[in-house]
């Protein structure tokens, strides 16, 4: 890779080699299908049966729904909680704001696929193009860190690694992420 | 949308009683997040300068968190919003 440049504008450019493209659309594919909305939750009752209180509840449930954190953690770590120790004021912030947050984040995500060829080559982003990199990049990590658990000391976490251990390949692609948005973050500052 | 007042500590006034203390919008230290990505957000987010943004990055890498804006609650929680697109960990509090 040739590193990020700063483009007139506060744009940026950068080189990528066929395989780094192809790491990088994967990546970002991954974490856009992580990000879809859910289904929406349709009450459940069977065909012809009496509705029942249990019912009644479940409906009342759905109409009143105050969702919660996701359970992956990686999915919890991208739409986190908007209030800390405040269970309610969190809830009604997600009931109000995930959705649009999910989109915002696959909106980027997609930017960055629209402007990353398949075969990598010559990478030529204007400023909301760099902005949308920055940010479906920073999700990409987000989601590995949370994977790989990685801490405040990664460089010794990684370095205790076998060279022949599985996950070593996953921090060698976390380390690089970080560098090509690090590169990106120098040019655009 | 509103910009976050320059400073964080409000005066206080006749028509500012302790009912109405302002929110603040509050950044988490992560471990993922780089300094120079979270000083380059809080100068396009709140247009800090950058000895500014660089002083707040810092408090949450040290301390763990920083308030990096107070206001009006809903003001608080676009933040909230617009930083969590960025991928930082942000939270609403009414301040003490």
């Amino acid at each position: 890779m040739e590193p990020f440049r700063p483009t007139r504008g506060g744009g940026a450019r950068a080189v990528l080699a066929p395989a780094e493209a192809s790491l990088l659309r994967n990546l970002v594919g991954q974490v856009m299908m992580l990000i879809a909305p859910d289904e929406p939750h349709a009450p459940r009752t069977e065909e012809g049966a009496e509705r029942g209180w249990d019912d009644l509840d479940a409906d009342l449930d759905a109409l009143t729904e105050v969702p919660e954190i996701p359970d992956d953690p990686v999915l919890a770590r991208l739409l986190p909680d908007g209030y800390r120790d405040d269970p309610e004021a969190a809830g009604e912030f997600r009931k109000y704001t995930e959705s649009s947050l999910r989109s915002a984040k696959q909106q980027a995500a997609q930017e960055m696929l629209d402007t990353l060829p398949a075969d990598g080559g010559r990478i030529q982003l204007n400023h909301d193009q760099a902005h949308a990199w920055l940010k479906a990049l920073n999700d990409v990590r987000l989601a590995l860190g949370v994977r790989l658990n990685v801490t405040e000391e990664f460089e010794e976490q990684w370095g205790r690694l076998r060279p022949d251990d599985p996950q070593w390949a996953a921090y060698e692609v976390y380390a690089w992420l970080g560098a090509v948005q690090e590169s990106l973050v120098q040019a655009l500052a | 949308m509103s910009v976050a007042p320059a400073e964080v500590d409000l005066p206080r006034s006749a028509d500012n009683p302790v009912s109405d203390r302002p929110w603040v919008t509050i950044v988490w230290n992560d471990p993922v997040n780089l300094m120079d990505y979270v000083t380059y957000v809080f100068q396009q987010v709140f247009g800090y300068p950058r000895k500014k943004a660089t002083r707040l990055m810092l408090d949450v890498h040290h301390k763990g968190k920083a308030v990096v804006a107070a206001g009006a609650r809903e003001a608080m929680e676009h933040n909230v919003e617009v930083l969590h697109g960025y991928g930082l960990w942000a939270t609403v509090r009414q301040d003490n």
